[in-house]
């Protein structure tokens, strides 16, 4: 080998090129989600920001989170999953069951205290029951809540439950070879299937009324809504941070490349000896978890949660935002998410004022949707890169790492031989 | 020479179409071996039974000196013990780089875990650099594969087959779309790689095969019609019959 060429042509060997110098996007990514963070924050000891609009933005983090995961499901491992909502909503019923039982125990406790006889555990407990499943008519804890009195247990719930059932469902699909739109109906069925059995009152989930109450703090009723929404606001943004950083380091190095590379050939990346469907598995899994996360930071923000929650279109909507935001890259994920559920809210919430056509009245409570499918539709095939790809306008970001120029071979001499 | 790869036997039919027809045939290590055969003769099929991709009816298809059935291995599994191809069709991952698309093929533990816990090492990249090299790609490493020329594109594939560091290449019409002085420099990297390994070149070009100078095998409707040295199977009057004639 001749050692010149190697010399001049060759970048110099760099084994620990960190994350961040690899990949510059995270740091602007986390810098501005901290500045975020301050920002809101400040504002909102100021008064100048409400306690409401506070836990909009928290449950915008969250989403944001969940966001970034389906991102790396679908933008760069390729595998279109309608499911993962299902995930974010088992999460949140895992942290869900804990705050309900906590809290009704301490009201019963309280209320029962002035009793002249002291009450017995059993009895608490049955009256803890009835308060949560007199609107369902049953008293009875059903074995799902066997955990439910406990914090760590049910923080464990949050993790092992959306995993297992990411795992089964993932070795039975990719074991079989489902890809594409087939894969996509199959998760769809999962997460339809899930909302319609805890739509049942003998489930054990309290059927349509869902699990409500949820912002309520067990043990915290002193501190204000004011103080616990900007907690669980600051928790979304670490918990965001750190999947963000998570993710960022799987994509980035070798695994990123063969997930990539199944995206785009699976075949030839099973030619290559690469076992596609472990590759897969673990990537449907891990996003399946930081759903599941995302989902029990969520819901206590939102206070309540219900099986309507895991309809099939909550995943389609989350899809709609990573190509709204661009797919393929984190942050455009991220910023997909947040653009649009605060623009839906905003929509939807009637912030936007009606347009009056004089024959017809445009009210965006109902058009809503239609303007979303509309833009859905534009950003796809005018803009597949979609919002994110607004960052490759920055001159010189686009591909830092180039050398060498764009043109044609010194072999190939298009334009002498097109004039002989 | 002792056989690396067995093929005996093998028979395989789609949708009543009988592809394959009591196939066998034998590669040693080291050996270059042409395949050649009209349209139809079942050379990629034959392909795709030897890495996974199609399981035959019957026959027996046995690797390496202990004779494992190559039959109930899946793709991957058969990659990894150390089979490698090269499609017809330049398939390298286009949106990834040069670079990339070498480390991915490097021959390195393939689980989930151990890549993600990957680091790069001196010798991976002195590797991906010495292959780089060899098929005349070193300036192009930091350069997507998608904007590669189309030979390029080839040889980045062979590339990534050395990287595999397989015992048997299967290498199914190299030289498609390449240039007279591509061509000659795939001949002459086939060869030399042919000669510590088992090389399996599917091609149509006859002008080729007589420049890789080596064993040829005619296939016919699924079946070996001929074996031998060029000059051989080009005077069997058969061969002339099916496929050199008229």
């Amino acid at each position: 080998m001749p050692s010149d060429a190697l010399a001049t042509s060759a970048r110099p060997f760099a084994p620990r090129r960190s994350l961040i110098a690899q990949n510059p996007s995270v740091l602007w990514f986390l810098l501005a989600l901290a500045l975020f963070t301050l920002g809101v924050t400040v504002l909102a000891e100021m008064g100048l920001v409400s306690t409401s609009m506070v836990k909009t933005l928290g449950k915008t983090l969250c989403l944001c989170l969940v966001a970034v995961a389906m991102d790396v499901v679908w933008g760069y491992c390729g595998i279109l999953s309608l499911g993962h909502m299902a995930f974010f909503g088992i999460g949140g019923y895992a942290i869900g069951m804990w705050l309900m039982y906590a809290r009704t125990e301490i009201i019963v406790t309280t209320s029962l205290a002035a009793a002249p006889i002291p009450p017995t555990p059993e009895e608490i407990v049955d009256a803890v029951g009835t308060q949560i499943f007199g609107v369902v008519g049953s008293s009875e804890f059903p074995w799902l809540w066997a955990f439910a009195d406990s914090l760590a247990l049910q923080l464990l719930m949050v993790v092992l439950v959306p995993g297992l059932l990411a795992l089964v469902f993932g070795w039975l699909a990719f074991r079989s070879r489902v890809t594409g739109v087939y894969l996509s109906i199959l998760t769809q069925a999962m997460t339809l299937a899930l909302s319609l059995w805890l739509f049942q009152n003998d489930t054990g989930l309290r059927g349509n009324n869902g699990l409500s109450g949820l912002q309520n703090i067990p043990g915290y009723d002193h501190v204000p809504q004011s103080t616990v929404s900007l907690v669980f606001f600051w928790a979304s943004a670490a918990a965001l941070a750190a999947g963000y950083l998570l993710f960022a380091w799987v994509v980035s190095g070798k695994f990123g490349s063969v997930i990539r590379g199944i995206r785009d050939n699976e075949a030839r990346v099973r030619f290559l000896g690469y076992h596609v469907e472990h590759y897969k598995l673990f990537v449907f899994t891990l996003t399946a978890v930081v759903a599941g996360i995302a989902g029990a930071l969520y819901y206590p923000q939102a206070g309540i949660i219900n099986p309507a929650e895991i309809a099939p279109i909550a995943s389609i909507y989350l899809a709609v935002w990573v190509a709204i935001g661009g797919r393929g890259r984190l942050y455009g994920a991220a910023i997909g998410a947040a653009f649009v559920s605060l623009l839906s809210s905003w929509f939807t919430g009637g912030g936007a004022p009606d347009i009056d056509l004089g024959f017809y009245r445009i009210q965006w409570t109902d058009w809503w949707l239609v303007l979303l499918g509309l833009s859905f539709v534009a950003v796809t095939l005018l803009a597949p890169k979609g919002i994110g790809g607004l960052f490759d306008l920055i001159p010189g970001r686009r591909t830092p790492d180039r050398q060498g120029d764009y043109g044609p071979d010194d072999g190939a001499w298009r334009r002498e031989e097109g004039t002989e | 020479m002792t056989a690396l790869l067995e093929v005996s036997g093998v028979s395989v039919t789609f949708d009543g179409f009988r592809a394959i027809n009591n196939l066998s045939i034998q590669i040693g290590e080291p050996e270059l071996r042409a395949v050649i055969g009209p349209n139809g003769a079942g050379k990629t099929t034959f392909m795709d039974i030897v890495t996974g991709k199609t399981r035959p009816d019957e026959g027996r298809v046995l690797w390496g000196e202990r004779s494992v059935s190559l039959l109930r291995m899946s793709e991957s599994q058969i990659a990894r013990a150390g089979i490698g191809r090269k499609f017809q069709k330049p398939t390298v991952f286009e949106d990834q780089t040069v670079r990339e698309n070498l480390a991915m093929a490097l021959r390195n533990p393939r689980g989930p875990l151990a890549v993600l816990f990957h680091r790069k090492t001196p010798e991976g990249a002195a590797r991906i650099e010495s292959i780089a090299e060899e098929i005349g790609l070193l300036p192009a490493l930091p350069r997507k594969a998608g904007e590669l020329s189309h030979g390029q594109k080839q040889w980045l594939e062979i590339g990534m087959l050395l990287a595999q560091d397989p015992r048997l290449l299967l290498v199914d019409e190299p030289a498609a779309g390449m240039t007279p002085a591509e061509r000659e420099h795939t001949t002459e990297l086939l060869k030399r790689i042919a000669r510590s390994r088992a090389v399996v070149v599917v091609e149509h070009d006859m002008e080729f095969v007589r420049r890789l100078d080596c064993k040829v095998t005619v296939l016919h409707e699924g079946s070996v019609l001929a074996e031998g040295t060029l000059d051989h199977v080009t005077r069997n009057q058969q061969v002339i019959d099916v496929y050199l004639g008229r």
